[in-house]
């Protein structure tokens, strides 16, 4: 699932394990997609899946507990895991840049919402300290928040979720970087403003013609926007297909529930039933396809080591010995 | 602001009210007669009787209680029988004293211990991070006097590098003229430097030996906090912003930290209270701890009480300061009140 | 019914799996262990296996430095200093742990009671911790040994009082957490009354995190009852504490006679540090999450 030379990042065989008391978490096994120049690639999967310390171990941000213990992500052809802190510093908020899910966690409870987008913009641009605070103004007003001179000075807990998120998004974008990963940028949001923000992430990307991966667990909101969907269960990359493709021709069997759980008017199965079990506990000894015991196709030669990775059609991707 | 400042006035009230009543009750608790007690050994049966009248001890407890918040207003706390001086005249000549060692040893407890924490937080699972938790263990279960006597061994008797543990100067340096009461602060004002050098040599040994009893729980608590921020979602937006080790560490992760770390202050403080008196004991300082110790050799009661209820009195306020610079470093209690 | 047993037995298991990790973990706290034994054992049998009589003063032996018959030295009156800090141990424990269970009595059902009825039980309770806390303790300890008197009985009381706020609180805290949970719904359901529910149901839920407590709070107790008695508001000399031989010794310490202050002052130390560590270890195994 690699390749796609000229691709902006490459993520190849990633592999990240977190130490608990309660043994050692196997939370992403080989995970490997790429993302083209001003590509949006939409990440989906059930809560666990790993989309997050995915995520994460692109930005160099894994909590303290989590640890890369196998593959690579390249970004312009630069190896980001092989380089120093230094060096990784120069890429993370001016290269790539990152939209956390919850936003409001992910700011600074004690420090004034503009300051922490001047912070940024005062490292990453040659601006002055007034000149910064008129372009924060100028994100602000960017992101439709209301008001900007006086939001500038709020903090965090005086402002509503999806003020939050827009903040999220303007402390994203203010490097202007060329890739932007937001996670979940609607979840927890009421519908209306869960519209607003993705429209809002989808005009910025097409107007600094930044590429964007776009996470979430709601398979037909991603559809929409996304050229190419990576399908993720319980740690493992199961599928990846352009967009319309996925919709029309899932050939993971969990691409197909996942199809069929989410109202989409593209979407073959109609059918509205839940996901058979629930992710396996990834302390555990584990099947080399995790979606082995949810699986209604499963079959003996499931259990036959290395997972595989076919190319059905060109660009589309599934790792299944029993594809639909 | 000025609103907030006004709310923790308030709530500190009840705290006031309640050691008001105490130091009240355990001056009733007092063993035998109290009339005999304050009249001291040799009075007849006449002073006595007298001196009950005075104190109004033969009125109801409720009225007693009114007379004694009375005198409590008026800043009458008796009279020592050991000094012969009002109780009051006595504390104001000798709070300076302990304040100011009390307070070196909490600065030095503080420059030392919340860097120490954070080295060791930002540096978990290394060898400075287990010595630094030994340390904090260690100092957690050393008894104050015992390192008091230890460092007064070693760098007095052994190696000689620290003066007698007399006092607040030697024998041959003059006090500066009072304005403040500290030594160190009045001989700068005085611009003397032999005087307080002088001041700051004899306050060395008994600021470290507070310094350290208060350098552990400084320490963890900086370095439980700094942990847990540093592993915080706002970190991590800092780091993914790019900002430099620096910004991230003290303007993001830091700042957070220090909001449990000031509301632990105030305990830090309060045990430093406590510790004070060993300390100014070992030490021979001649502050208000002392001044209770030795009211307590002659079993008079009146210094001992002046004592618990100005030690009480400087940890509510100590209390209200912190509230207040807890609302300085935190927007969240600032406004929402 | 059952829930509460369950709960009990399944937290119980798990703690102990949850142990010998831990021991192999963190072998410190095995040396605190068989440290706590010792002390116990020294508290037990100390003064059966100590080579002199306590209290014998001797006038030819008087501050003589450790030596092959007096391994700690003499003090000022000429009296074995190891047989004296041996012999405290007892004293020493004694004191802190009843007052420890005291205050755990006292704090604990106290806390309970306001955390379950609410109401005027509440207002009382929390206004006697907020008293209480308004006081650096140990200076409110100093105030009330000097108004009662120092008497065995009062040091403990005392000690016990200034421990109460902290017990208190944890209780009160704890129960709330738990009024509203499946099983007391359960039980109230199944017509117990709400005496019962506390006393059967919520209360013994409550107890691990205040054990913990307990446990931690030793180590405090201890050095705050031998600070008394260094100050002169404790034990009162000749009797052989720690606190007290200390204070005696203190003033040899300009002279150089070091070992009258210090054996003792090291005992005090090691018993302090011990029941600390525990403690930390102890809070390893119930709750995992606030290590530190
Ligand atoms: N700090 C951590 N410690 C231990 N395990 C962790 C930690 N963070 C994540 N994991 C493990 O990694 C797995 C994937 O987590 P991740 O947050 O990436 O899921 P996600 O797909 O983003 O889910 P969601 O939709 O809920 O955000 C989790 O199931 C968990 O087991
Ligand atoms: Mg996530």
């Amino acid at each position: 699932m690699t390749g796609e030379a000229g691709a902006l990042l490459v993520v190849e065989d990633l592999s990240i394990e977190f130490r608990t008391r309660e043994g050692i978490v196997r939370a992403l096994e080989r995970a490997s997609f790429t993302v083209g120049q001003a590509e949006t690639v939409g990440v989906v999967g059930e809560s666990g899946s790993g989309k997050t310390i995915t995520a994460h171990a692109v930005m160099g941000v894994l909590h303290p507990a989590g640890r890369v213990t196998g593959g690579s992500v390249r970004f312009r052809g630069a190896d980001l895991l092989a380089l120093g802190e230094e060096e990784r510093r120069g890429y993370c908020g001016r290269e790539m840049a990152i939209a956390f899910q919850n936003a409001r966690a992910a700011l600074n409870p004690i420090r004034p919402v503009g300051r922490q987008i001047e912070d940024v913009l005062l490292r990453h641009t040659d601006l002055g300290r007034s000149a910064a605070r008129d372009r924060a103004l100028e994100l602000f007003a960017r992101v439709q928040i209301p008001d900007p001179p006086r939001l500038h000075g709020a903090y965090p807990f005086e402002l509503s979720g999806g003020m939050c998120q827009r903040v999220m998004i303007a402390l994203a974008v203010a490097g202007s970087p060329a890739l932007l990963i937001a996670d979940e940028p609607a979840t927890g949001l009421d519908v209306a403003t869960q519209c607003a923000v993705l429209e809002l992430i989808e005009e910025l990307a097409h107007e600094n013609r930044m590429a964007m991966l776009l996470i979430s667990h709601d398979l037909g909101l991603v559809g929409e926007r996304a050229d190419r969907v990576v399908v993720m269960h319980a740690g493992h990359v199961v599928e990846i297909a352009p967009s319309a493709e996925l919709f029309a021709a899932p050939r993971h069997p969990y691409t197909a529930r996942l199809l069929a759980t989410t109202p989409h008017p593209d979407s073959r199965l109609a059918d509205l039933r839940p996901i058979p079990g629930s992710v396996p506990d990834l302390r555990e000894a584990l099947p080399p396809c995790r979606y082995r015991y949810r699986c209604e196709r499963a079959a003996p030669e499931c259990d036959e080591p290395p997972l595989p990775r076919v190319e059905i059609t060109p660009g589309h991707f599934v790792a299944c010995r029993r594809p639909l | 602001m000025l609103r907030m400042i006004g709310r923790r006035l308030a709530a500190a009230l009840p705290g006031v009210i309640g050691v008001i009543v105490v130091t009240f009750l355990l001056n009733r608790a007092l063993p035998g007669d109290p009339a005999a007690y304050f009249a001291g050994p040799a009075a007849t049966p006449r002073a006595i009787e007298e001196i009950r009248v005075k104190l109004g001890l033969d009125k109801s407890l409720p009225e007693q209680f009114g007379l004694y918040v009375r005198d409590l207003v008026r800043g009458d706390l008796g009279t020592s029988l050991t000094t012969g001086q009002p109780v009051v005249a006595d504390l104001r000549a000798r709070l300076p004293a302990s304040l100011e060692l009390t307070l070196c040893g909490l600065l030095l407890a503080i420059a030392v211990g919340v860097p120490l924490g954070i080295f060791a937080a930002t540096r978990p699972g290394s060898w400075a991070d287990h010595i630094a938790r030994v340390l904090m263990t260690m100092g957690n279960s050393m008894p104050v006097f015992f390192s008091a006597l230890l460092l007064v061994y070693v760098f007095y008797y052994l190696l000689g590098w620290a003066p007698a543990p007399l006092g607040r100067l030697d024998a041959f340096t003059p006090p500066p003229g009072s304005v403040t009461g500290s030594f160190l602060v009045d001989s700068l004002l005085m611009r003397d430097g032999t005087v307080f050098l002088a001041a700051a040599k004899q306050l060395v040994l008994p600021t470290a030996t507070l310094g350290l009893a208060a350098l552990a729980p400084i320490a963890r608590i900086t370095r439980a906090a700094m942990l847990g921020v540093l592993a915080s979602d706002y970190v991590r937006t800092a780091r993914a912003g790019g900002l430099a080790p620096r910004t991230v560490l003290y303007v993001y992760a830091l700042r957070n930290a220090l909001l449990p770390v000031v509301t632990a202050l105030g305990i830090v403080f309060a045990f430093l209270l406590g510790v004070n008196v060993v300390v100014e004991k070992i030490y021979a300082w001649p502050g208000i701890g002392s001044y209770a110790l030795e009211a307590v050799m002659t079993s008079d009661y009146a210094p001992v009480q002046g004592f618990v209820l100005t030690m009480a009195m400087i940890y509510v306020a100590l209390n209200l300061l912190i509230d207040i610079l807890y609302g300085v470093i935190d927007p969240r209690v600032r406004i929402e009140t | 019914m059952s829930a509460p047993a369950s709960g009990a037995g399944f937290a119980l298991r798990q703690a102990l799996r949850h142990g010998r990790h831990l021991l192999a973990e963190n072998p410190l706290s095995l040396v605190a262990f068989v440290m706590m034994v010792s002390f116990l054992g020294l508290a037990l049998l100390g003064q059966w296996i100590v080579p002199f009589d306590p209290l014998a003063s001797d006038a030819t032996a008087q501050l003589q430095a450790p030596s092959r018959v007096h391994w700690f030295g003499t003090d000022q009156v000429g009296r074995d200093i190891l047989s004296r800090v041996v012999v405290a141990t007892r004293l020493d424990l004694a004191i802190s742990a009843s007052a420890v269970v005291l205050s755990f009595a006292a704090g604990s059902v106290a806390g309970a009671c306001a955390g379950f009825y609410g109401g005027w039980l509440e207002r009382i309770t929390s206004r006697v911790v907020d008293t209480i806390m308004a006081f650096p303790l140990f200076v409110l300890a100093m105030g009330i040994i000097v108004a009662v008197g120092t008497t065995l009985t009062n040091i403990i009381i005392t000690i016990a009082v200034i421990n109460f706020p902290s017990y208190a609180r944890m209780a009160r805290a704890e129960v709330n957490v738990r009024r509203e949970a499946g099983y007391v719904e359960a039980a109230r359901l199944a017509g117990n009354s709400p005496g019962r529910i506390l006393a059967l149901h919520v209360y013994p839920n409550c107890l691990p995190p205040l054990i913990v407590q307990a446990s931690m709070n030793m180590g405090w107790a201890m050095l705050s009852v031998a600070g008394l008695s260094f100050i002169g508001l404790g034990v009162r000399p000749p009797t052989p504490e720690w606190g007290i031989m200390v204070s005696e010794g203190a003033a040899f310490m300009i002279s150089g006679e070091w070992w009258a202050a210090f054996f003792p002052g090291l005992a005090l130390m090691l018993a302090v540090l011990t029941f600390n560590l525990l403690g930390d270890a102890l809070r390893d195994l119930v709750d995992p999450r606030r290590r530190t």
